[in-house]
C-alpha cells in the first residue's frame, strides 16, 4: 500500500503530464525527513506532520515546477530523463549532508502501535492504518478525477493540450497544480513508509526503481492500473521473499519484466 | 521521442559540424565527412602524454580509459541509434564477470582471450535481451532495462557460492600481456595495454559509425517512421547496433577487472554505473565519438577530486553538473566550446 501512494503521486505526473520523473523518490525521501524532523525534533503530532509533509512538499514541488520542469515539457525523454536523475542525486547529497547516511526511524504514537485481532489472525496497526489511508486517497482522487471540474479539465489538457488551451483552460496552472499533487503524494507515501521500509538517503534511488515498475505495470496515468500493480507486485515480493528468501527481490522484477513484455502499456495502460 | 517536425528530420545531418549551405557544399562535406581531421590526433597525445606526465597514477588512468571505451560502447546506441536505456551497465557487468569467473574458476587468465569470450558472453547477452526489449520505447523501455539489470544483480547475489556475492572475486590473477609483459604496482603495464584496446575498438565504432549502417541508424534516431516507409530493416539494425554495443561494454568491463584484479555485484550498480556512463556521455557530448573521452575524463577526475573532499560533494556536484548540462548545453561541453570557438572567430573576423 505504501507502494500504491507513492506510485500513484508518480502515476499523475508522469501518466498525466508526460513528464519522465525520476526525481519523484526523492520528493518522498524529503516527506519521509520532514516528518522524522517534525515528529523527532519538533513533538508535533503524527497526523499533523504527514499533513504538513503533504503541503510542505507540494509547495516547494511548485518551485521546482515552474524553474526546471516547465522548461522541459516538450523536450525528448532523454532530457528529461537526466535532468530528474541530477535532481535526485542532488537530493541524496543535500540529504546525506544534513542527516547523515545512516538509516532512521521514527516513534510512531500509541494508537498505531499493536495489533489489531482479525478474527483469524492479528494484523499490526499501522498496516492497517496505511491500508485506510491509501483506500480514502484512491476515493479522493478517482471523484477529483472524475467527477470534478477540475478533473474534467485535466483529461481535457491530457488528451489535446492544444485544443483545452484554445477553449480557455489555463494549462499552465493545472499541469502546476498536478505536479504539486504528485509530489505532495509522494511526500505522504514517504512519510507512511518510514516505519515499513526505514529511512536513509539512498531511498531516493533504491525505490525509485520500484515506483518505475509500478507506474509501468500499471499503466501510465490509470489509477486502477496503478493500484492492481501496486497490489499484485507487493503480493509477490512478500510471496517471493517468504517462499524462496535468497532469491529476494528477484521475483518481483521478473513478474513485472514478465507483464511488460506481455502488456508494452502496462495493464490499463492506453496503446 | 521528441515529436520532430517534417523540416526537422529532413536534414539528418549530425550535430558535429555546420549544416551544410548549397547543394555542392553538402556533396562535398558527405563526402568527406569520415576523413580523419589532424585535431583528432589529440586525445591520443594527450593520453600518451598522460603516461609520462602522471607515471603513478596509472592505475587511475586505466580506470579512466575503462570508462571512455564504455561510454563509447553507450554512444553508438544512444547517441547514433537514440536508444535510452538505465541498463547499460549488465553488459559491463557480464564482461567483468565473465573474465574474473574464467580466471578464478578455470584458472583462465590469459588477459586478450579472456576480452575475446567477454565480448563474445556480452554480445550473446546483448542480442538475446535486445531481440526482446528493442520492440518497446519510451518508459516501458527504461523500466524493462532497468529491471533485467537488477535482476542479474539479484541471480548474482542468488549464485552466491559461485560468483562470490556482493564481496565478489578478490584478488584475480592475470597471465602476463603477451605472456611477456608483467604487471607492475603503478599499473604502467595495464595502462597501455588498455589503451591499444580502446585504439582499436574506437578505430572500429569510427568506421561504423561513418558507413551507411551508421547513418541509418541516424535515420532511425531522426524519424523511426519515415525508416520504416522507406523500407530500412529498423528492428534487426536495431538489434546489431545493440549487440555491436554490448559486446564493447562487455570488453569495458573485462578491462575493468582485469585493472582492479576484484570483481564485486556493484558493477551492476545503478547509480555508479548505468547512470554514470550516461552522464559521463551526455557531459562530454552524445553522438559525436569524442564526447566519451571528454566526458569519461572529466567525470573521473572530478570525482576522484571531490570525494576526496566528502562523497556527499560529489553526488552533489554529478547532479548539478547533469542539470546544468541538460538547460544550458544541450549537446555536451565539446558542442559548448565549439560553438564558443565559432563565436570567437567570428567577433575576431569583425
Amino acid at each position: 500500500m505504501f507502494l500504491f501512494i507513492v506510485s500513484v503521486g508518480l502515476s499523475v505526473t508522469m501518466g498525466l503530464m508526460g513528464f519522465v520523473n525520476l526525481a519523484h523518490g526523492a520528493f518522498a525521501m524529503a516527506g519521509g525527513y520532514l516528518v522524522l524532523t517534525l515528529t523527532g525534533s519538533l513533538g508535533v503530532p503524527f497526523w499533523l506532520a504527514l499533513i504538513v509533509t503533504f503541503v510542505t512538499v507540494a509547495a516547494v514541488s511548485v518551485l521546482f515546477e515552474r524553474t526546471l520542469y516547465a522548461r522541459l515539457y516538450r523536450a525528448s525523454e532523454l532530457d528529461q530523463v537526466l535532468l530528474t536523475i541530477g535532481l535526485a542525486f542532488m537530493a541524496v547529497a543535500v540529504y546525506t549532508y544534513f542527516y547523515g547516511p545512516s538509516p532512521r526511524t521514527i516513534v510512531l504514537p500509541s494508537y498505531l502501535t499493536g495489533q489489531i485481532d482479525g478474527g483469524f489472525r492479528s494484523f499490526p496497526v499501522y498496516r492497517v492504518f496505511v491500508i485506510a489511508v491509501g483506500i480514502v486517497l484512491i476515493t479522493v482522487l478517482w471523484y477529483a478525477f472524475e467527477r470534478t471540474n477540475i478533473g474534467a479539465k485535466i483529461r481535457a489538457a491530457v488528451d489535446n493540450r492544444r485544443m483545452a488551451q484554445s477553449i480557455g483552460i489555463d494549462v499552465d496552472l493545472l499541469f502546476t497544480l498536478t505536479f504539486a499533487a504528485g509530489s505532495g503524494l509522494a511526500a505522504l507515501g514517504g512519510g507512511l513508509g518510514i516505519q515499513l521500509f526505514g529511512l536513509n538517503p539512498s531511498f531516493a534511488l533504491v525505490y525509485l526503481v520500484f515506483f518505475l515498475l509500478v507506474v509501468a505495470v500499471g499503466g501510465l496515468g490509470s489509477f486502477k492500473g496503478t493500484l492492481a500493480a501496486a497490489v499484485i507486485l507487493g503480493v509477490f515480493d512478500t510471496a517471493g521473499k517468504y517462499l524462496f528468501a535468497d532469491l529476494g527481490g528477484f521475483i518481483i522484477y521478473a513478474v513485472a519484466v514478465l507483464i511488460l513484455l506481455a502488456k508494452p502499456a502496462g495493464l490499463y495502460g492506453r496503446e | 521521442m521528441a515529436a520532430s517536425s517534417p523540416s526537422e528530420a529532413a536534414q539528418m545531418s549530425p550535430a558535429a559540424t555546420d549544416p551544410p549551405v548549397t547543394h555542392a557544399q553538402a556533396i562535398a562535406y558527405l563526402a568527406g565527412r569520415h576523413r580523419f581531421r589532424t585535431i583528432e590526433v589529440l586525445p591520443w597525445v594527450l593520453a600518451i602524454a598522460a603516461y609520462f606526465v602522471f607515471p603513478d597514477r596509472m592505475t587511475f588512468g586505466s580506470q579512466v580509459l575503462v570508462m571512455v571505451l564504455f561510454a563509447l560502447s553507450l554512444d553508438l546506441i544512444l547517441g547514433y541509434a537514440g536508444i535510452i536505456t538505465l541498463g547499460h551497465a549488465a553488459f559491463f557487468g557480464i564482461g567483468a564477470y565473465t573474465v574474473g569467473l574464467l580466471a578464478s574458476r578455470l584458472s583462465w587468465s590469459e588477459p586478450i582471450s579472456g576480452l575475446v569470450a567477454a565480448a563474445a558472453v556480452a554480445a550473446l547477452a546483448g542480442f538475446a535481451s535486445g531481440a526482446l526489449l528493442l520492440r518497446y520505447r519510451g518508459l516501458t523501455l527504461l523500466v524493462l532495462t532497468l529491471a533485467t539489470t537488477t535482476m542479474l544483480q539479484e541471480l548474482g547475489n542468488f549464485y552466491k557460492d559461485f560468483t562470490g556475492g556482493y564481496d565478489g572475486i578478490p584478488g584475480l590473477e592475470f597471465a602476463p600481456l603477451f605472456g611477456r609483459f608483467d604487471y607492475d604496482l603503478y599499473g604502467h603495464t595495464i595502462y597501455l595495454y588498455t589503451l591499444g584496446v580502446l585504439f582499436v575498438l574506437f578505430l572500429m565504432v569510427r568506421r561504423i559509425v561513418y558507413s551507411p549502417f551508421g547513418q541509418a541508424l541516424a535515420g532511425i534516431r531522426e524519424n523511426v517512421a519515415r525508416m520504416h516507409a522507406i523500407g530500412s530493416p529498423v528492428h534487426g539494425r536495431l538489434l546489431a547496433a545493440y549487440t555491436i554495443s554490448a559486446a564493447i561494454a562487455g570488453v569495458a568491463g573485462a578491462l575493468f577487472t582485469e585493472t582492479n584484479a576484484v570483481v564485486t555485484l556493484g558493477v551492476f550498480d545503478f547509480d555508479t554505473y548505468s547512470a554514470a556512463v550516461m552522464v559521463m556521455l551526455i557531459l562530454g557530448g552524445a553522438g559525436r565519438l569524442y564526447g566519451a573521452f571528454a566526458g569519461a575524463v572529466i567525470y573521473m577526475v572530478l570525482q576522484d577530486y571531490l570525494s576526496k573532499l566528502s562523497p556527499a560533494f560529489w553526488q552533489f556536484g554529478v547532479g548539478l553538473l547533469l542539470v546544468v548540462t541538460v538547460l544550458f548545453a544541450r549537446n555536451g561541453l565539446l558542442d559548448l566550446f565549439e560553438r564558443i570557438g565559432a563565436r570567437m572567430r567570428q567577433w575576431v573576423r569583425r
